[in-house]
């Protein structure tokens, strides 16, 4: 794949969509039911990126103790969760990550 | 005279309500030029992107898409799914920026990001918008130079470790995505979104295209439109 066709195309969508109605104005409207499935799209996204990282890491399920990816990613959702702080729940889940991994099923 | 003076106190006012915000971004400009190495960008490419596209979550998911070697119009579609949501700040942000002329509502469009919105919105709603494109220009200018600045570190970083993707960096991907949904989980119908989203991502795994992620966003999209709905309907007899 072209890495740079890529980001250009990325770049032309995220402007446009930035510039609707700053550039093209009133004459733009979205009805009703756009705006409340917009507030979806992020969860919906999200979760559809994270859930298979965290049950199936190398492509296939594995809900066992090697696959250190599940209870890393578990904390990290459960820190944000109960703290609101992102940056503070990825550094403990790197920690539950590397410990579990290299720390507690050595080889 | 009066409006040099006036100008720049508005473009560094923009920028000093903007600092809290480069903080918390800074260590993710660092983790995905890190993550942009480790899925096999070049440097020029990875930097390229934040220059040109300049949109966290959609740079985040946008390299780990290439990585999974993802056709061109599903990364794209992906693309324009997770950005919809900034139409709703460009709406938001017209009235006050309708007289304002074209040359500066192109480039303040492209740098409307998450936390520009955040700052900038404020202010307006708070202490009017007279004068706001140089304090909206203070703001974007930061946001850029910060996010500029720590994916250059982060590129840096993960070309001098090379061996970092094999310790598991790509689980650092996984873990910023959850850390970034989980808050916002607390409302139901929003949970319900994200566990239609991930039932039926893992069971679409391996569809040609990415076309699992696409159906899988649908999925949660209307699960939480139907969930909304019906507890609308339940809360007049409750």
């Amino acid at each position: 794949m072209n890495h740079w066709l890529a980001i250009i195309g990325m770049m032309l969508l995220t402007v446009l969509i930035r510039a609707s109605f700053l550039v093209f104005g009133q004459r733009l409207a979205f009805p009703d039911w756009l705006n409340r499935a917009l507030h979806y799209v992020p969860p919906a996204v999200l979760s559809a990126l994270v859930v298979p990282m965290a049950l199936a890491p190398s492509g296939t399920v594995d809900i066992s103790l090697h696959n250190a990816y599940l209870p890393g990613i578990i904390v990290a959702a459960l820190v944000a969760w109960k703290s609101g702080k992102t940056l503070l729940a990825i550094v403990i889940s790197f920690a539950v990550y590397g410990l579990w991994r290299w720390g507690l099923l050595p080889g | 005279m009066t409006h040099t003076v006036n100008r720049r106190a508005l473009l560094l006012e923009g920028t000093r309500d903007t600092v809290p915000m480069l903080v918390g971004a800074a260590p993710f400009g660092v983790i995905f030029g890190t993550l942009a190495i480790a899925a096999g960008l070049s440097s020029a490419t990875a930097i390229g992107m934040s220059v040109l596209v300049f949109a966290g979550s959609s740079q985040f998911i946008g390299v780990s898409l290439i990585g999974a070697g993802t056709a061109l119009p599903v990364l794209w579609l992906t693309t324009f799914v997770v950005n919809l949501r900034h139409a709703l700040y460009s709406a938001t942000l017209l009235p006050f920026a309708r007289d304002w002329s074209l040359a500066w509502r192109w480039p303040l469009a492209f740098w409307l990001t998450d936390e520009t919105f955040a700052v900038v919105e404020h202010r307006f709603r708070t202490k009017g918008a007279e004068g706001g494109q140089w304090y909206w220009l203070g703001s974007s200018l930061a946001m850029y130079g910060n996010w500029l600045l720590w994916t250059v570190v982060g590129v840096s970083l993960g070309q001098s470790l090379p061996g970092l993707a094999n310790l598991g960096l790509d689980f650092a991907m996984g873990a910023t995505f959850a850390a970034i949904v989980a808050p916002q989980l607390k409302r139901r119908p929003a949970l319900g979104a994200a566990v239609a989203a991930g039932v039926v991502a893992m069971l679409g795994r391996g569809l040609p295209y990415k076309l699992d992620l696409m159906l899988a966003a649908l999925a949660g999209v209307l699960s939480g439109l139907l969930l909304e709905q019906w507890a609308k309907r339940k809360e007049p007899s409750a």
